[in-house]
């Protein structure tokens, strides 16, 4: 099981140093840069050492061999202190740009992830990994690079400075020190997992909170303040539990490793101050050899905090990195055609899908779209309407069978240039946080505010968007604010209505408008779709009743097809849907 | 910050003993030193190798002592941390809770979730390292002056110059960065909003082949934090190398000074030694500390920003609570007294520029079935949005047996009244945990009686595992119109006294909507139903009509009245009744 567990480690080692390797001349930079850093830290000591040499005692001090150890400290000093600076700039650089580089990697991947991908996963855990989890991530390779390297050089630039002072306190000081590595080791070892179980505690705790706030007002609804505050608190005390554990078992790294390096120090003054006495070293050298015991061991202390932040930083990187690794759609057929003004043939041949494998909804579906038709669907709720234009948008792939657009594949034909020849208006509107006039333009960036009005005109919002308090220049939250779900849905047909799509499809896209308006849109798409193809769910008769041809789904099936007199006449599904219209 | 500590309160005990045994940490290792003066200036002077030994195991024992105290220190400060956190994090999340509709439409859903999580995950960090090092640095610090000054207080004296000179550097630092610090949070904001939009919207994005300017977008918001970032980081790396220069410099004037000391005869070589090791000390904390002080800006930075989502309070109370002992005797309206009454309602959204209603008028009586129709953006939901009291009147009163909701408990108002809102959103869980949601403690049979109703109850019987099957976030496993029966079900499980369908029934087909209409006028008598919808067929068998214009009242009747007199509603209905328009040929009987 930990072998399994640090192999996935060194995995995500691995996948996070690529990331790394894009800024190698900054990493050789700031190493560089550390080792000038550590070398003159170290030289410090010696010229203290130097100096505390010349102040022997009463009348034995050599003032002009003290002042000039003391220009020479001050001359080490700025250049340090330059060095350090310059490093530390390296060191965020390459932090927030390697975080930066993730960032951006998990939205591209978002953008090119299958619909099933967001279908299945809650917002609030993917949101956690962009945000949180990144975050963390960059903490810990932040403190990794400012104190790893320099931590690292310390170590080996005190070795090679107190060997060549003093070998035998130098073996004294190497045969202890591993031992802080050991506890450092086991600690870390230890705390992975409780990391871990901290990292899923917060995303479970995110995903609610996402849910929770984000749908606040049901829950107010519902007066369900209190459960839900019941049900937010148990979670949050199974995250103060896992983290309590995590923080305090990981913060045990520092005192132990502290109380291994008073072991280092106790035995360099032991042994120094024998060799000492024996005429070894001189007390100025055994000074400077307890300021390098220190300066030894503190790396040791700061890599042990180090590693303990970086197992943190691991496994959110873990499961950043598992979002930018999944799985992405099949991208477009190198020698995909781009679909351009489409003559609206729709042809679907013999299509088999289904979400789950052991749950079958399409079955060989098969139907023939001329340009210009006017296709609507009806049926139960949940007999396949939605999964019908999934499949069309190519949101979702067929398991079998084809789907043709003028005669091509839909797997054929870039999935860009396939959707933008669709326009689509979905019942579940989406607005983005923004103004009126960015939501209106969302497929056509570059329109004119005059074509906006023109859209927004056309699908009859017009008259609603000019009193709100700033017009079009209203800017709305996520979701809308506090614009009725009729007027959403009428920004959203004036979106489609800017872009002019040579193909439409409509589902359920004008439930919540008033019928007067609908007729009156409807009216408006019909003037401006002439001769172009489209389809319609909906449940509202009336607004299908016009078209070319009725399609009445059942579990996955067409069960009856024609136009609405025909359909009437066969006096079937449809003949009694419609008459349960007029039903009291 | 300040406003957040009280959230330390239970952790009184935690948190004065976490910097104490710190402090003990802290007194031992400030021991060290004069330990080995000692060891030079008389083991090594006078060869005395038993004085060696036993300040060996003295400082063996310094040790021991340290790692004891510590490790107690850490484990307070962490039990002090993470349960401030939980605290605090509980109670953000219940303030949220307690929010008004309002305030929830202004502050926007994730920021919220930043402040719930990335922020508060911040200041837990922060008091962490406060508890653990804020203490033990400035002991180390001064304890490190103190010390010198017994040993010499001429070279001592330097100290006295350093450290508020240090002091300067840190507390000038970390002021400066720490408005930085918030803009770096609000960066996060946007790019957390961009990531929601692009999770909850990614049909319409991909719809309309947004994906690249989606990413560029998210780019630019990307690559402005990234650059946010480097400048904090930049003035926060400042912090190590003058720090660095300010005691290198120290140590200097302290050798000068130990040297003229020496020379005189005042001082000896290994008090020089001391004092010098005291100034490296000040240094090594000081390094440990520049790293640590950007955590705690950083927290404080976010702590404001959870702070500011406290500020956000409910202007005025959503219901007035009066502790009215009297209330319970009112449940029969008094004679003549309508069951639920719209007095001269008007209102106006906060920040928005016109009314949205204006002036309605009308009653209703208990147990009457009442259908709000009207255009698009003509107000009807916003009118029954008014009777659970969601949004506060701007004029005019709402009256439920003769009383203004306003001085009706909210819990209890909300209790009578059985919503089922525009939107369908269900909850993860199964689904007779989502059913729970209308009534805690509803038994099977009221689950099923409510699905029933619903028209849902094959929905149920169709899953796997019944009632327990599982819902997940946001009901996505099931079909708009699957969603919305359950939502109605919801609705019923608690057999409320008014039922409110907000156009719920849209993803309905007619056969079904029929249907549900039969079953709810089953509870005609005991429940009130208000329906708004858009369809004429749902509402035309209503007790009562109420039309609306642009929120304005077009007309109040039954179908025959207002087919009669009212012009907004004949048009509303032969829009959708085309053949019985009248003068029309082959009108239905």
């Amino acid at each position: 099981m930990s072998q399994k567990k640090t192999m996935s480690q060194k995995e995500t080692m691995k996948r996070v140093l690529r990331y790394i390797k894009k800024y190698r001349l900054v990493v050789a930079l700031s190493l560089l840069l550390a080792a000038v850093t550590v070398a003159l830290t170290l030289y410090i000591p010696i010229l203290t050492g130097d100096a505390v040499d010349l102040i022997v005692g009463k009348g034995r001090v050599d003032m002009p061999g003290v002042f000039q150890i003391m220009m020479k400290i001050a001359v080490v000093m700025v250049i340090t202190a330059a060095a350090q600076w310059v490093m530390n700039t390296c060191n965020n650089y390459i932090t927030y740009h390697v975080i930066r580089d993730i960032r951006s990697d998990a939205f591209q991947k978002l953008e090119i992830l299958p619909l099933k991908y967001m279908d299945t996963h809650a917002y609030g855990d993917v949101v956690s990994r962009v945000i949180a989890d990144v975050d963390t991530f960059a903490d810990g390779l932040l403190m990794g690079f400012t104190q790893l390297f320099t931590g690292v050089l310390t170590i080996f630039g005190t070795l090679g400075f107190m060997l060549v002072t003093n070998v035998p306190i130098t073996l004294v000081v190497v045969c202890i020190t591993p031992v802080s590595f050991l506890v450092a080791r086991f600690i870390a070892k230890k705390t992975y997992s409780m990391f871990k179980e901290q990292s899923e505690t917060r995303g479970e705790q995110t995903s609610l909170v996402e849910e929770i706030v984000g749908n606040q007002k049901v829950v107010k609804c519902f007066s369900r303040e209190k459960q839900v505050r019941e049900q937010f608190g148990e979670i949050n005390g199974r995250l103060e539990k896992c983290s309590l554990k995590a923080i305090f078992f990981s913060s045990i790294t520092n005192p132990a490793t502290r109380f291994v390096n008073s072991l280092v120090y106790a035995g360099v003054g032991i042994f120094g101050a024998l060799i000492a006495i024996s005429g070894g070293i001189s007390v100025g050298q055994l000074s400077c050899f307890l300021s390098y015991a220190n300066q030894y061991t503190k790396p040791f202390n700061e890599i042990s905090g180090v590693v303990t932040e970086l197992q943190n930083a691991f496994v959110c990187a873990g499961r950043i990195l598992d979002l930018i690794e999944e799985e992405p759609q099949v991208p477009d057929a190198p020698d995909a055609k781009v679909l351009s003004d489409a003559s609206g043939n729709v042809e679907l041949a013999h299509v088999y899908f289904q979400y789950v494998p052991d749950k079958k909804l399409i079955q060989d579906f098969n139907l023939c779209v001329k340009p210009g038709q006017r296709i609507a669907i009806v049926g139960p709720t949940g007999c396949g309407k939605t999964t019908l234009i999934n499949l069309l948008m190519r949101f979702y792939d067929v398991n079998e069978g084809s789907i043709r657009v003028d005669g091509t594949d839909i797997r054929q034909i870039t999935r860009g240039s396939l959707r933008t020849s669709y326009g689509m208006v979905l019942q579940e509107t989406w607005l983005r946080s923004g103004t009126i006039a960015d939501n209106i333009s969302m497929g056509k960036p570059e329109a004119s505010r005059e074509e906006i009005v023109a859209a927004a005109k056309a699908a009859h919002a017009h008259s609603f968007i000019k009193r709100l308090p700033e017009g079009y220049d209203t800017v709305i939250t996520e979701d809308g604010g506090s614009l009725s779900q009729g007027q959403k849905q009428l920004l959203c047909i004036a979106r489609v209505m800017l872009c002019l799509p040579p193909m439409l499809i409509l589902d359920e896209a004008t439930s919540s408008i008033d019928t007067r308006t609908e007729i009156k849109i409807q009216n408006a798409f019909a003037k401006m779709m002439e001769g172009r193809t489209s389809f319609i769910v909906a449940h509202r008769l009336s607004t299908i009743q016009e078209a070319d041809v009725i399609l009445v789904m059942r579990d996955g099936n067409i069960i009856e097809q024609g136009d609405h007199e025909s359909l009437l006449g066969q006096g079937g599904f449809y003949a009694n849907l419609y008459n349960s219209q007029f039903a009291v | 910050m300040r406003r957040l500590l009280v959230y330390l309160k239970d952790y009184k005990k935690e948190s004065v003993l976490a910097p104490l045994f710190k402090l003990l940490e802290a007194l031992f290792e400030l021991l060290v030193p004069l330990v080995m003066a000692g060891i030079i200036d008389r083991g090594i002077a006078q060869e005395d190798m038993g004085y060696i030994a036993q300040m060996g195991l003295c400082l063996l024992a310094l040790g021991a002592v340290g790692l004891v105290s510590s490790i107690t220190a850490q484990y307070f400060a962490a039990k002090a941390a993470v349960g401030f956190a939980t605290k605090l994090r509980q109670s953000l999340f219940d303030h949220i809770q307690s929010l008004s509709f309002t305030n929830l439409d202004r502050a926007g859903t994730s920021t919220l979730i930043t402040r719930m999580t990335s922020d508060i995950n911040q200041v837990q960090s922060g008091v962490n390292m406060v508890l653990r090092l804020f203490l033990r640095s400035p002991i180390i610090v001064f304890g490190a002056m103190i010390m010198a000054f017994t040993i010499d207080v001429k070279s001592a004296l330097v100290f006295a110059v350093a450290i508020p000179a240090l002091g300067v550097v840190v507390f000038g630092i970390m002021l400066w960065t720490i408005p930085l610090y918030k803009k770096v949070q609000a960066g996060l904001d946007r790019i957390l909003g961009i990531t929601r939009e692009n999770l909850t919207g990614v049909r319409v994005i991909r719809a309309f082949h947004q994906e690249e300017r989606e990413k560029e977008r998210f780019w630019e918001n990307n690559q402005a934090l990234a650059a946010l970032q480097m400048f904090v980081g930049k003035i926060s790396a400042f912090m190590n190398p003058v720090t660095y220069v300010i005691v290198n410099g120290a140590i200097i004037l302290l050798i000068y000074i130990g040297a003229i000391q020496v020379n005189v005869g005042n001082l000896t070589q290994g008090e020089v030694v001391a004092i010098v090791n005291y100034m490296s000390q000040i240094l090594v904390e000081l390094v440990k500390l520049a790293n640590l002080i950007i955590t705690l800006t950083k927290a404080l930075a976010c702590a404001d920003r959870v702070a500011a989502v406290f500020d956000i309070t409910n202007e005025a109370p959503e219901s007035k609570q009066r502790a009215d002992a009297s209330f319970e005797s009112v449940k029969e309206p008094a004679q003549g007294q309508p069951y639920l009454s719209f007095e001269h309602v008007s209102l106006t959204y906060q920040r928005a520029g016109a009314e949205t209603l204006h002036d309605i008028h009308f009653t209703v009586n208990k147990g009457e079935t009442i259908g709000i129709i009207g255009g698009t953006g003509s107000g009807k939901s916003s009118l029954v949005n008014l009777i659970p009291g969601f949004y506060p009147v701007t004029q005019g009163a709402v009256r439920l047996e003769g009383k203004d909701i306003r001085e009706i408990p909210q819990e209890e108002l909300r209790g009578r009244v059985g919503m089922v809102p525009q939107k369908a959103v269900l909850f993860k869980g199964t689904i007779r945990s989502n059913l729970q949601w209308g009534k805690p403690d509803a038994d099977e049979e009221e689950m099923w009686r409510a699905l029933e109703l619903a028209q849902a109850k094959e929905i149920v019987e169709g899953k796997p595992g019944g009632l327990d099957a599982a819902i997940t976030q946001n009901g996505k496993n099931l079909s708009g119109g699957q969603r919305q029966r359950l939502t109605i079900a919801r609705a019923l499980v608690r057999r409320p006294e008014i039922l409110i369908l907000d156009d719920s029934a849209s993803a309905l087909d007619y056969a079904t909507d029929a249907k549900l209409r039969g079953a709810l006028r089953t509870l005609r008598g005991n429940t009130t139903t208000f329906l708004v919808s858009q369809r004429a067929s749902s509402i035309r068998n209503a007790d009562k009509i109420i039309v609306l214009d642009d929120g304005e009242l077009a007309g109040v009747g039954t179908h025959k009245e207002l087919l009669e007199g009212c012009t907004v509603y004949q048009e509303i209905y032969y829009s959708q009744y085309p053949n019985e328009r009248p003068g029309q040929k082959g009108g239905r009987a």
